[in-house]
């Protein structure tokens, strides 16, 4: 009974392919099991888990957010910019953090108000946000030197890297928010069935608006974490890295339909991919076929999520 | 029965849709404890008069009265608020989620916007068995479950929450005829506990068997109301295509 229940659960399933991965990695390469390379790997995987843990949820919901990654460069340009007019480090991060949630709140009312399909409004916001970020600093990357933010990204507590930390806090945060408050079960409502939801009296934009304000905050979030390791804002960063954070959502199963799949799944996804990367870097295998591996590794997740949708 | 006071009156009712008359001074009156069939064929303007106690409509003109006070019903909350609930006969229900979230679902037993599950799985496993409903696990996805069960869901959700008017658009209409009986047996069930009931079916058989009265409209405007053992099946069905009510009955019509 307590087998069948573990056979079910979507978390072992794709934690095994994970340790089976690591497993696979150390005997391939001496150097992979080394705190070095644990604490790079870390670092690595951090930024993308802490955006995929939004997405997740956005994606549960039923819709997905493409613009995280220009939100993300707003945010940390709006910390840099502020940093660099010498305000308080602290006041600038929760500067950045508001610009962050007010960029997904206006995503989540252009989506329900506006009645634009979230592919397309998160898109506009792509763009939007991005060319704010560039427009704001002329292109300029401003240095951040604040103690606060070189803590947050080089400095380790416990013998942990700070960034995971926040990783860890934003996964059981929003693992209790999804599977423990009210909000959590709309969010699975409306990504099961809109209409229903809505005739039972959810109130779904309301609800939307919160799931993409929310999204928003973690690029914020992912925001502060960059910041503090590159210790600069370039208006230019995460580039692209909204596809990544989407793919790490379906590497851990995600229904990419709405409503089914378990956010930390997203988790282990993120680092699937950057034990991909990072194993075939110690290789020595070019980063070229890492993106082929990566690209056919998100495709037979999809797969085997439709083999086990089929035998339900 | 007509000396109790009516659940709901439903006085001259008119819709338009721009052109398009779809109600013209058309009524209702339901009972506690009765069952009563909407009859009538397509765009006779049942579904509109239906649609508009749910609140999915607003009448052009006309008075709803809700236990004898007037109802302003704008939308389906109002309608829930005054007791009304709505079965449909797609199954309203989210197939992803089990079956205390789907019955509690957009009124969840929460303390400050934490789920109280336990709660709300006990009040289901009640809820249910007061219906004699028998589900395998209340853990289960409800897409898992066949349609009756799911329908069965559907209904002790919408007399879960103190309703006294429910609704049925053809609650059959979607399953099989052992689901049906199912469905009829519950239906029995809700009516002995004082709930009144309108049914919308298609099926002559159906609501000649099972209803207590029924209404008959036709262009919009009410045919007759009355009893249902009054009239014959076949009457029943010229009436609904004639559009007029039979000679033999237009007397007891008037008491």
């Amino acid at each position: 009974m307590t087998f069948d229940k573990l056979k079910s659960n979507p978390v072992v399933w794709i934690l095994m392919v994970a340790v089976l991965m690591a497993i696979v990695l150390s005997f391939l390469s001496p150097f992979f099991m080394t705190v070095g390379n644990m604490t790079n790997l870390s670092k690595q995987v951090s930024i993308v888990a802490i955006l995929a843990a939004g997405q997740a949820v956005v994606i549960i919901s039923g819709g997905i957010d493409l613009s995280v990654g220009s939100v993300l460069a707003l945010s940390a340009v709006v910390i840099g910019t502020l940093i660099q007019m010498d305000v308080d480090p602290t006041i600038a991060m929760i500067a950045g953090l508001i610009a962050g949630t007010v960029a997904g709140w206006v995503n989540g009312m252009v989506i329900t108000r506006g009645k634009i399909p979230p592919f397309i409004a998160t898109l506009g916001m792509l763009g939007i946000a991005r060319g704010l970020a560039l427009a704001i600093t002329g292109g300029v990357s401003h240095p951040v030197l604040a103690p606060m933010f070189l803590y947050i990204g080089n400095a380790k507590l416990f013998a942990l890297p700070i960034p995971l930390y926040f990783v860890i806090v934003t996964y059981l945060v929003i693992g209790i928010m999804m599977h423990k408050t009210v909000f959590g079960r709309h969010v699975y409502a409306i990504g099961g069935n809109e209409r229903v939801a809505r005739l039972q009296g959810i109130p779904v934009d309301r609800q939307k608006v919160k799931i993409y304000a929310l999204s928003g905050f973690l690029a914020a979030v992912a925001a502060v974490v960059m910041t503090g390791r590159l210790a600069a804002t370039p208006p230019s960063v995460a580039q692209a890295i909204e596809l990544q954070a989407i793919a790490a959502v379906i590497i851990g199963g995600i229904s990419f339909v709405g409503g089914r799949g378990i956010v930390i799944t997203a988790l282990i996804g993120a680092l699937i991919m950057a034990m991909i990367t990072n194993g075939l870097n110690i290789l020595g295998i070019s980063s070229f076929y890492q993106q082929v591996l990566i690209g056919i590794v998100i495709i037979v997740a999809v797969w085997l999520d439709n083999l086990k949708s089929a035998s339900r | 029965m007509t000396e109790q006071n009516p659940l709901v009156e439903m006085r001259h009712i008119s819709k338009n849709f721009g052109g398009l008359q779809a109600l013209n001074n058309a009524s209702l009156e339901l009972y506690p404890g009765e069952v009563l069939g909407v009859l009538g064929h397509n765009g006779a303007g049942k579904s509109t008069l239906i649609k508009i106690l749910a609140g999915a409509e607003t009448p052009s003109e006309g008075a709803i009265f809700v236990d004898g006070h007037e109802a302003r019903i704008h939308d389906p909350n109002d309608a829930r608020a005054l007791g009304i609930e709505t079965i449909y006969q797609e199954l309203a229900l989210c197939g992803n989620l089990n079956a205390p979230a789907n019955l509690y679902m957009g009124r969840e037993i929460s303390k400050w916007g934490f789920l109280n599950k336990k709660a709300m799985k006990e009040e289901t496993a009640r809820a249910l068995s007061k219906l004699n409903i028998r589900i395998k696990s209340l853990d289960t996805e409800v897409e898992t479950m066949s349609g009756g069960q799911r329908q069965a869901i559907s209904i002790s959700r919408a007399v879960h929450f103190d309703t006294k008017i429910l609704i049925m658009d053809e609650p059959t209409a979607a399953l099989g005829m052992e689901e049906s009986k199912m469905v009829m047996d519950l239906t029995v069930e809700l009516k002995k506990q004082g709930i009144g009931i309108i049914w919308i079916s298609h099926d002559i058989h159906e609501v000649y068997n099972f209803t207590d009265r029924i209404t008959i409209l036709h262009g919009g405007e009410n045919v007759i109301t009355g009893a249902t053992r009054d009239f014959t099946e076949d009457e029943i069905v010229s009436m609904i295509i004639s559009g007029r009510p039979v000679e033999r009955n237009s007397a007891k019509e008037e008491v």
